[in-house]
């Protein structure tokens, strides 16, 4: 599978990174190489395999709706990187 | 003094037990020798905080029941300590400090537990050499030029270099077997689900477990003792039947069916490893075990899955790390999108960036069916791989890491071939499985080699008890570096506190 | 050429619960900001979901209700992307196997619409903007409490449909107890997704979505613009272009929000931190024996069994919590029709004058039905029940205990009527004079003497009937 620098944009964009130039370059090459060495899974026949998200045969895991008193919001609000006394900030993001 | 350094967790937790010597003075000793050690291993060093602790736990002794109460010890650095800086040795966690403490780290404080500090690991534990913290390598302890290991390889470092008893890492493919392995202690990825994950800031969360480095595997054992548990925080976990390895340590083995999986002795595995790790065999078969070989026909696929399931998972995970709510924040951004750009590319590492990049890729539009479902079904035959070979066997033998640590700075520049290196412990986190890292010799450069053991689910007590047995006949996890904080020089040269007859005589291989 | 509206919906409903979906944190609304949350529904890292046992019963409460099939082994899946009112980054939502599929919906008129999925999902927060410091501000009050999305085919040609579907959706996820559908809390939200095409077309024009439409009368005005908009661009011979469309309310029209084209890549997996929810047929049975009877089967049921009129039947069946309240008086022995014109005359009257939901009324059945068999027993006449109604009204007061201290019962000692009316009329000869010459104004009068000698605690009837029988 070829990596593409569009493909990179793209994964890049999704995930909120921008790198720069350089970066990009070599990390489009060892995408690439991972991915191509991902592909000897195309060797393994899996028809009919039921993929396996959860590994033990768990079920059913469930709360009582029972309610618990809630966090101090300032212990919640205390590592926010911009301080205000009731909320979390952002740059405007209402549309 | 020197000589509690040497002393096992157990060992130590008797002496305080009986008076012989008090919490603060051990504890003293722990963060003296930290203060010495040249390895990096502790990102946040928390000296007043134990200091406190160890005088209240003192004034508790009277009414101490676990047999580790008092006995200092580090955290690894992605596991929540509340109040405490939790970095995930990465920038963009910043001063972190969370409000609430992970439900592990809460069973250990109960349990008398002492947090000397958080260990140095790789960022969000991704990696195998502990090189790609933002707070800097660890070095290892017998050698310094050469890596420790990872991901947890600060917490490994800390126990080998007699920093500290015992320490808690975690696991997702590898990174407490691994680097207990290059730094010659004894580490264990129990089985998925029987310790909490509540508080462990995930990496992979299908296939991240917390589990302890030690000296020995008594020390894992009633580590594990207090570790496990069913906790109604994690709705993966799992209810059993815990508390009782400590007391199942036997040394029997009479019976007990090794597996040597012939897959994992081939190509890529170096000579001194293989022989060492084989050597084990022979040291379980004289104690009355049986040794069969099998085939575990996966092997060239477990890389590739684990890759796959990991890097989607963390790409998930970590994005909620954007500058919002906790951790740190880039400057000079223009609105929203710039904000979570800017602090995402500056406050990841490489690695982390890459496995990101990766894992969006895998769940993306269109490459979904062809790499992630497909790693899902692979994850199935891997784990029928194992249900297979447990029906021959009572636990698996195999190396942990085709080689010993390699020098720092050799790894990072060839990101597949670090991956490459995971072959023998990603696919026990794929199927859920416990494994077990310990001490089975040295190369010619004086450093660890590591075993593995692999148990079937809920296997602990059986691994567990075989490493118990292996260490009954061994001294190998009784040897300390050179420069270590205790007065006993390890490398090569076998100890002379271990009597003569016990010592494993090397040169046995697999017939 | 006449044109065909094409719209199918996506319905977002808040569930009753007490707690979150993942996390042991109120649902109460309001709350100032950032009160109602902890490290699990903010996102820390290290917090695990653990999903609510009620979240999974009122979904298939509400599933049932709606004619699907239950999916026996449900799971979770993670919807990813970046937005400040989701702490994640991810949603906890069902995409590969949602809890229902394919229901049905009888809005009358014998038209059906088809319901494609209902899934279990978390609610974001809520930003505000604040332009005194140009940021916005997230309030994560809101983040986990649970929702089920209900997804129709695009089943419905016109608003009146979708409104009629909306009316029927609501009374029975009332009724069930699952939400209280409140639209302008947000507890009920709809998205539109419409698109037009020539009659008799079978194929489907490009459809638009509408966002943020917050009452019914919204949705309705919002459908007939947006049909209309779409016909005048296809008529002048442009394109519709799939896009976003937010409703504004004051200018009465919708406007492109953003562009579906670059549709959004989720990038749903499996939820690792969730195992999977199998229901056994047991669970399946005993919630539907549970199911509660809903509001179009009672009003049935209440002209059948109790003669009651149309309009009480709709006035009673309005609100569940009224219903109940209907039927257990009844059920203690009060007449259908006199139980129901007190529910919609005093009790109706009583909530309103307190601004009171029915479901937080003070006052019992065993009380009001206790008030009315005073009244048809004779022991209390209903000017003066209607005053002790009062009374007792907003403590579930002791209707008895409180006719004895006021002395309000009705004198039914016919010996003692008697004596108060005789004396009445000898002392009022003039009047008694009056009424026997024609004039019934003082008939009135009379009447009106005994009972204030009586101290209005005698039934009207009998003081009538007695002074008719003495006059004549």
């Amino acid at each position: 599978m070829k990596i593409t620098t569009e493909l990179v944009d793209y994964i890049s964009e999704l995930s909120r990174l921008s790198l720069p130039k350089e970066e990009k370059a070599a990390m489009t090459a060892q995408l690439e190489r991972i991915v191509g060495y991902m592909d000897v899974l195309d060797r393994l026949d899996t028809a009919g395999v039921e993929p396996m998200s959860h590994v033990f045969p768990l079920k059913n895991v469930l709360r009582e709706d029972e309610v618990v008193p809630s966090q101090d919001r300032a212990e919640l609000l205390a590592g926010a990187p911009a301080p205000d006394p009731e909320a979390f900030l952002v740059p405007k993001a209402v549309e | 003094m020197n000589e509690l350094m040497n002393l096992t967790a157990l060992e130590l937790g008797a002496a305080i037990k009986r008076g012989d010597v008090s919490i603060p003075e051990v504890t003293a000793l722990a963060l003296n020798a930290v203060e010495c050690a040249p390895h990096n291993a502790f990102i946040t060093f928390t000296p007043e905080q134990a200091l406190r602790r160890a005088e209240a736990l003192q004034r508790g002794l009277r009414d101490a029941v676990s047999p580790l109460y008092g006995v200092p010890m580090g955290i690894k650095d992605n596991i929540c300590t509340q109040g405490i800086k939790t970095s995930c040795a990465s920038r963009i966690l910043g001063d972190f400090a969370p409000p609430y403490e992970a439900t592990a780290t809460a069973r250990l404080a109960a349990a008398g537990g002492l947090s000397i500090g958080k260990t140095n690991m790789d960022e969000f534990a991704m990696g195998s050499t502990t090189e790609t913290s933002f707070y800097g390598p660890v070095k290892n302890p017998w050698d310094l030029t050469r890596v420790p290991g990872g991901s947890s390889g600060g917490s490994a470092a800390a126990v080998a270099a007699r920093a500290c008893w015992y320490a808690i890492g975690s696991d997702t493919g590898g990174s407490i077997r691994q680097p207990a392995s290059y730094c010659g202690v004894t580490g264990v990825k129990p089985t998925y689900g029987t310790v909490s994950r509540y508080g462990l800031i995930a990496y992979a969360s299908s296939l991240d477990q917390i589990g302890p480095l030690a000296r020995d595997a008594s020390d894992c054992a009633a580590i594990l003792d207090v570790l496990q548990g069913k906790d109604p925080h994690d709705g993966t976990s799992l209810d059993g039947q815990y508390g009782h390895l400590l007391e199942g340590l036997t040394g029997d083995v009479r019976g007990l069916r090794i597996g040597v999986p012939t897959d994992c002795f081939g190509d890529g595995l170096d000579g001194q490893v293989r022989k060492a790790v084989l050597a084990v065999a022979d040291v379980l078969k004289a104690r009355g075990a049986e040794v069969v070989e099998l085939s575990f026909p996966v092997m060239e696929y477990v890389v590739p899955t684990y890759y796959i399931i990991a890097a989607a998972e963390a790409s998930s995970n970590l994005s909620r790390f954007d500058g919002v709510k906790y951790g740190w924040r880039a400057g000079g951004y223009d609105g929203l999108t710039d904000l979570y750009n800017r602090t995402r590319t500056e406050g990841f590492g490489m690695e982390v960036k890459r496995r990101i990049l990766l894992g969006t890729f895998v769940l993306s539009s269109g490459y979904y069916d062809a790499y992630y479902r497909k790693a899902l079904q692979v994850k199935a035959i891997i784990k029928e791989a194992f249900d297979k070979a447990f029906q021959s066997c009572d636990l698996l033998l195999t190396p942990v890491a085709p080689t010993t640590a390699p020098k720092l700075g050799e790894s990072l520049s060839d990101p597949l071939q670090m991956y490459l290196s995971d072959v023998y412990t990603v696919s026990v986190n794929l199927a859920g499985l416990p494994g077990l890292s310990m001490p089975c010799g040295f190369d010619g450069n004086g450093l660890p080699i590591g075993a593995q053991l692999i148990g079937p689910h809920f296997g602990e007590g059986r691994l567990l008890n075989a490493a118990h047995a292996f260490q009954l006949d061994t001294d190998w996890h009784k040897r300390a570096p050179c420069g270590s904080s205790s007065a006993a020089c390890g490398g090569a040269h076998p100890s002379p506190s271990v009597p003569a007859e016990k010592a494993y005589k090397e040169g046995g291989i697999l017939a | 050429m006449t044109w065909e509206t094409v719209i199918g919906l996506e319905t977002h409903v808040e569930l009753a619960t007490k707690t979150k979906i993942f996390c042991s944190c109120t649902t109460a609304f309001g709350g100032d900001p950032n009160t109602h949350c902890c490290p699990v529904c903010t996102g820390m890292p290290g917090t695990l979901p653990v999903l609510n046992k009620k979240v999974l019963e009122f979904a298939v409460k509400a599933g049932l209700a709606l004619n699907c099939a239950i999916t026996r082994r449900t799971k979770f899946d993670r919807k990813n992307y970046f937005y400040p009112d989701l702490p994640k980054a991810y949603q906890i939502s069902q995409l590969y196997l949602p809890i229902c599929r394919d229901g049905r919906v009888d809005i009358g008129g014998g038209k059906t619409v088809r319901v494609h999925e209902l899934h279990m999902e978390e609610d974001a927060g809520k930003l505000v903007h604040d332009p005194w410091i140009d940021q916005t501000r997230a309030d994560y009050n809101r983040c986990g409490v649970p929702l089920i999305e209900i997804v129709t085919e695009p089943d419905f040609r016109t608003a009146d449909e979708v409104i009629a579907y909306l009316e029927k959706l609501k009374e029975a996820l009332t009724y069930l107890g699952v939400s209280d559908c409140k639209m302008q809390e947000g507890s009920l939200r709809c998205d539109v997704n419409l698109s037009v095409r020539p009659a008799g077309s079978d194929t489907l024009g490009t459809r638009t979505e509408m966002k943020n439409l917050s009452s019914f009368k919204a949705i309705a005005r919002a459908i007939d613009y947006e049909a209309k908009r779409q016909i005048e661009l296809i008529t002048e011979g442009k394109r519709v272009v799939q896009e976003t469309r937010r409703w504004d309310e004051n200018k009465d029209a919708t406007y492109a929000m953003r562009s579906k084209e670059n549709a959004q890549d989720y990038r749903y997996f499996p939820e690792p931190d969730i195992p999977p929810v199998e229901l056994s047929e047991e669970y399946l049975d005993a919630l539907r024996a549970a199911q509660p009877e809903l509001a179009g089967a009672k009003r049935v049921r209440y002209q059948a069994d109790y003669a009651l009129p149309e309009y009480d039947c709709q006035m009673l069946t309005s609100d569940p919590a009224l219903a109940a309240f209907f039927e257990a008086t009844v059920a203690l022995g009060a007449p259908p029709k006199q139980a129901a014109n007190w529910i919609m005359g005093e009790v109706l009257a009583a909530l309103s004058a307190r601004a009171m939901e029915p479901k937080n009324m003070p006052l019992t059945p065993p009380t009001l039905a206790r008030l009315i068999a005073l009244v048809t027993g004779g022991k209390l006449n209903r000017n003066t029940a209607v005053k002790v109604f009062e009374a007792v009204f907003d403590a579930d007061g002791d209707v008895d205990a409180y006719v004895k201290a006021h002395g309000l019962e009705q004198i039914d000692d016919a010996a003692l009527v008697e004596d108060v009316v005789d004396r009445i009329l000898s002392a009022n000869p003039k009047s008694v004079e009056d009424y026997r010459s024609g004039k019934e104004k003082a008939f009135g009068f009379l009447v009106g003497q005994v009972m204030r000698e009586l101290k209005g605690k005698a039934d009207p009837k009998t003081v009538n009937e007695l002074l008719r029988s003495k006059l004549s």
